[in-house]
């Protein structure tokens, strides 16, 4: 006899039985090792929610919060830098937030909840970086504008809504992360509007 | 003859089983899938032990996902302090004071079910007797000169030990003898998931695995008496 | 397109050669039996402690504050970090029932005997360096039986005069047994000691096929080239680097017959594995040992202090002896024996179903001597056991001196030239 296997309808049937439970098998095994590697529950952990207490934020003020490890920014705009803010749209490349950077709650003129604040993740969309809040002194990068985010990065724009202006690097406006109020002076950040 | 021989000495290794005394342990009997039972064990160790003792080792959220509580009625009901339900359960006090009060820090109980076993817990918390000659003014019979204070006395009540060392019934509890029990049982059910929470799912998961073990098995062997056909 | 990638591949490295010299035309004795499969186990249980090691590593912190915390975390924070842990700690204690059965085959059948020497002597490097990579894991939970069991077994280099305290120093890495051990540890857990058994490996199967497979019977399948007629010859093909040299009887292909029944096996021995991993993977308290639930604690020793169970034999014997120095030269001595057993083995035929009555009592008397030294090594040190554990000593290092007495001009009965079928 030869070392070809006989050409046996059985023996073609059981070892190709035979590979496929065992792919099975081994598929069952990868489960393990491919699972392992999604965050863990301290990752998630330290993903939780944070809190932070509005309340006593001034306005035109900014305060930095962290969420998963990256920035957040929360401003407290006034009442003109929410309404200068449809002035801005031809000079920008999202106006009206089409593109997936906001939940559907704030997919509005000032991309949040209340228009009196500004929730946004403080992370340059072209690479990362932490653009520069400035309050006063925004027209040295945009004519007839005072507040607004410079990235020193590149140069990337980005106005009170934290939409992106045309003409730099960051393709898209500033991310804005699930958020939602539980009380009045009580900001929840990762937590959306009508989740648990 | 050989066989003979063979069997004597098979038996030559049974010499090797002169083990010592163990000590007479209670049997906890517990059940992980009743979560009523988990959950009492949780509201007990929380209103009882965690101010000692940690389990610095689980997570408030994890706990109320297994034991079937909401993420809300976890916080509300189970979490004193401020901390977020992702946190291990842990408490402020300073070990070291706590060595110096208790002549030992009251060590971390995440484990202590896979460290002593369940049934040494229940039996544990189960014999306090009264000796004044103790700090706090109780000793136990399964952990000598133990430094721990009977936390749960005014549930059990108090016991004395005789000359010969038997300890009489506790008196003057709130609760009798066998809710006693049933309580110290919850509680050890609980420190028992503690010191695993993914025993259940261990188990679950054997089941299916054996089953595919078995079917690959019975596949590969027909696979094999078909090749060996060749084999004379 | 495969035939083509394959002219392509052979022409810069001889894929195809290989995969006929070893596999499908490596001639393999057709009466394996029972006793034939713990060596390929032993390859299964390695691949999953190096796959299973790898991926703990990722969790794993080697520090003495994180350490225990880090295996608490793989085991309830990390997604199926419990299933990682429990295969690589299973695994451990697998890995040395199947070694220890695949080196009984080996002396049942006289596989040590030449040609074989060699092979066995790879194969007891193999057990060595895997006593230490088991050892060098056992700390890395550091947990409180982890930290004492290190401490019992580094101070016994202590016993070596004049260099012990300093040896003993070098090895820890500090004056107690600490972080600085813990980490040096685990660089050679990690990578150096599996690196060296890999290797070992490699060579221990490569000094196989120079020689072929011994079998059951001890009859060897490769004859003197010319002596067996035509008629008789396999049928099956083997590769030319045998065949040139040798006639081949008794013999089949590894692959596929050996690959198929193979995967039998492993089949079977992972059924009982997953058995036990998923039902009882602490082993009743042997393989994940309760002491070790609490962290490394210096001031604090558990009530015995014993070695993982694999170790049992040679503790005991150390343990028996009363003299420190010498209890150590014991225990190495042990292992040394089986070393040198190629040697103390003056005979010719190869298996226990051709030699005589007294082999046979004497290896039969040298496991259950090995068992008890195993079961005693468990146990704690009382008057009773000691002697018990004096007695079986003696069993063991018997079997040796025996064998080298008796195996010279022992009364074989007649091998047969032929495999019975």
């Amino acid at each position: 006899m030869s070392n070809v296997p006989v050409n046996n309808g059985r023996r073609r049937f059981l070892t190709a039985a035979t590979a496929v439970v065992g792919g099975a098998g081994v598929v069952g095994v990868a489960v393990p090792f491919i699972g392992s590697w999604n965050p863990s529950a301290r990752a998630k952990a330290a993903g939780a929610p944070v809190e932070v207490n509005v309340g006593k934020i001034e306005p035109g003020q900014l305060i930095r919060a962290e969420w998963r490890g990256k920035p957040v920014y929360v401003v407290r705009r006034t009442e003109k830098t929410v309404a200068d803010l449809a002035d801005l749209d031809d000079q920008l490349r999202d106006p009206n937030s089409e593109k997936a950077q906001q939940p559907e709650y704030a997919t509005n003129p000032y991309r949040s909840i209340k228009p009196e604040f500004l929730v946004a993740l403080g992370v340059c969309t072209h690479l990362g970086c932490a653009p520069t809040y400035h309050n006063g002194d925004f027209d040295q990068f945009v004519e007839g504008t005072s507040e607004g985010f410079f990235c020193p990065c590149h140069g990337s724009k980005f106005d009170m809504a934290g939409r992106v202006f045309q003409g730099v690097p960051a393709p898209l406006n500033l991310m804005v992360p699930e958020h939602s109020f539980t009380s009045e002076d009580t900001l929840l950040i990762g937590v959306g509007q009508g989740e648990a | 003859m050989k066989k003979l021989l063979l069997a004597i000495c098979a038996l030559v290794p049974l010499f090797a089983f002169a083990a010592g005394p163990s000590v007479q342990l209670d049997k906890a009997n517990n059940d992980l899938t009743d979560k009523e039972s988990l959950k009492n064990g949780f509201k007990t160790y929380i209103n009882y032990c965690l101010g000692c003792h940690q389990l610095q080792y689980q997570r408030y959220n994890r706990t109320f996902k297994d034991l079937g509580i909401e993420e809300t009625d976890g916080i509300e009901n189970y979490m004193y302090t401020g901390e977020k339900s992702g946190d291990h359960i842990t408490n402020t006090m300073p070990a070291k004071e706590a060595a110096k009060w208790f002549g030992t820090a009251p060590p971390d109980l995440t484990l202590e079910a896979r460290l002593r076993s369940p049934d040494w817990i229940y039996t544990y918390l189960r014999s306090f007797y009264m000796d004044e000659k103790r700090p706090f003014g109780v000793n136990n019979t399964l952990f000598k000169d133990v430094g721990m204070p009977h936390v749960l006395q005014d549930l059990q009540g108090v016991s004395s030990i005789d000359e010969h060392g038997k300890v009489s019934p506790a008196m003057g509890g709130s609760l009798t003898t066998e809710e006693y029990d049933i309580v110290v049982r919850d509680l050890t059910n609980f420190l028992e998931y503690v010191g695993e929470p993914s025993k259940l799912e261990r188990e679950s998961m054997g089941y299916k695995v054996l089953i595919f073990l078995f079917i690959f098995f019975v596949i590969s062997y027909f696979l094999k008496k078909e090749y060996w056909k060749d084999v004379h | 397109m495969l035939t083509n990638f394959m002219a392509w591949m052979d022409k810069r490295l001889p894929v195809t050669d290989a995969w006929n010299k070893h596999l499908a035309q490596y001639p393999a004795p057709k009466n394996f039996n029972f006793w034939y499969f713990f060596g390929s186990l032993a390859m299964l249980v390695l691949v999953n402690q190096i796959l299973t090691g790898v991926w703990l590593t990722m969790s794993y912190e080697p520090s003495g504050d994180g350490a225990f915390a880090s295996v608490e975390y793989i085991m309830r924070d990390v997604d199926y970090g419990w299933l990682l842990r429990y295969m690589h700690s299973t695994g451990a204690s697998a890995f040395f029932i199947v070694v220890y059965l695949h080196m009984f085959r080996g002396m049942m059948y006289g596989s040590y005997q030449k040609p074989r020497e060699l092979l066995w002597i790879f194969g007891m490097l193999i057990f060595l360096v895997l006593m230490a990579e088991a050892f060098m894991g056992y700390l890395l939970p550091w947990g409180n039986m982890s930290y004492w069991g290190a401490q019992v077994i580094i101070s016994l280099f202590g016993a070596i005069p004049v260099i012990g305290d300093d040896l003993t120093q070098w090895i820890r890495g500090d004056y107690v047994i600490s972080g600085a051990t813990l980490n040096r540890f685990f660089a050679l857990h990690v990578i150096a000691m599996p690196l060296v058994l890999v290797i070992l490996v490699f060579l221990h199967i490569l000094a196989l096929h120079e020689v072929g497979s011994n079998n059951p019977e001890g009859i060897e399948v490769k004859k003197k080239k010319g002596t067996i007629k035509p008629e008789d010859q396999s049928k099956f093909t083997f590769h030319k680097q045998y065949t040139d040299k040798y006639d081949i009887v008794d013999a089949i292909p590894f692959h596929p017959y050996y690959s198929v029944k193979d995967i039998m096996g492993v089949a079977f021995f992972l059924f009982i594995f997953c058995w036990v991993m998923f039902f009882a993977p602490e082993g009743g308290g042997y393989f994940i040992e309760a002491p070790n639930f609490e962290p490394a604690n210096g001031l604090k020793t558990p009530e015995h202090i014993v070695p993982v169970w694999y170790f049992g034999p040679f503790y005991t014997i150390l343990r028996v002896v009363p003299d420190k120095l010498f209890g150590a030269v014991a225990m190495f001595g042990a292992i040394i024996m089986l070393f040198a057993l190629p040697w103390f083995d003056r005979g010719t035929v190869k298996a226990i179903k051709y030699r005589c009555t007294l082999h046979t009592i004497n290896l039969i008397q040298f496991v259950i001597c090995f068992i008890v030294l195993g079961i005693l090594g468990t146990k704690s040190a009382t008057p009773l056991n000691n002697m018990i554990g004096t007695a079986a000593s003696f069993g063991y290092f018997g079997f040796f001196i025996l064998l080298w007495f008796y195996s010279k001009n022992e009364k074989c009965k007649p091998v047969p030239e032929r495999v019975s079928h």
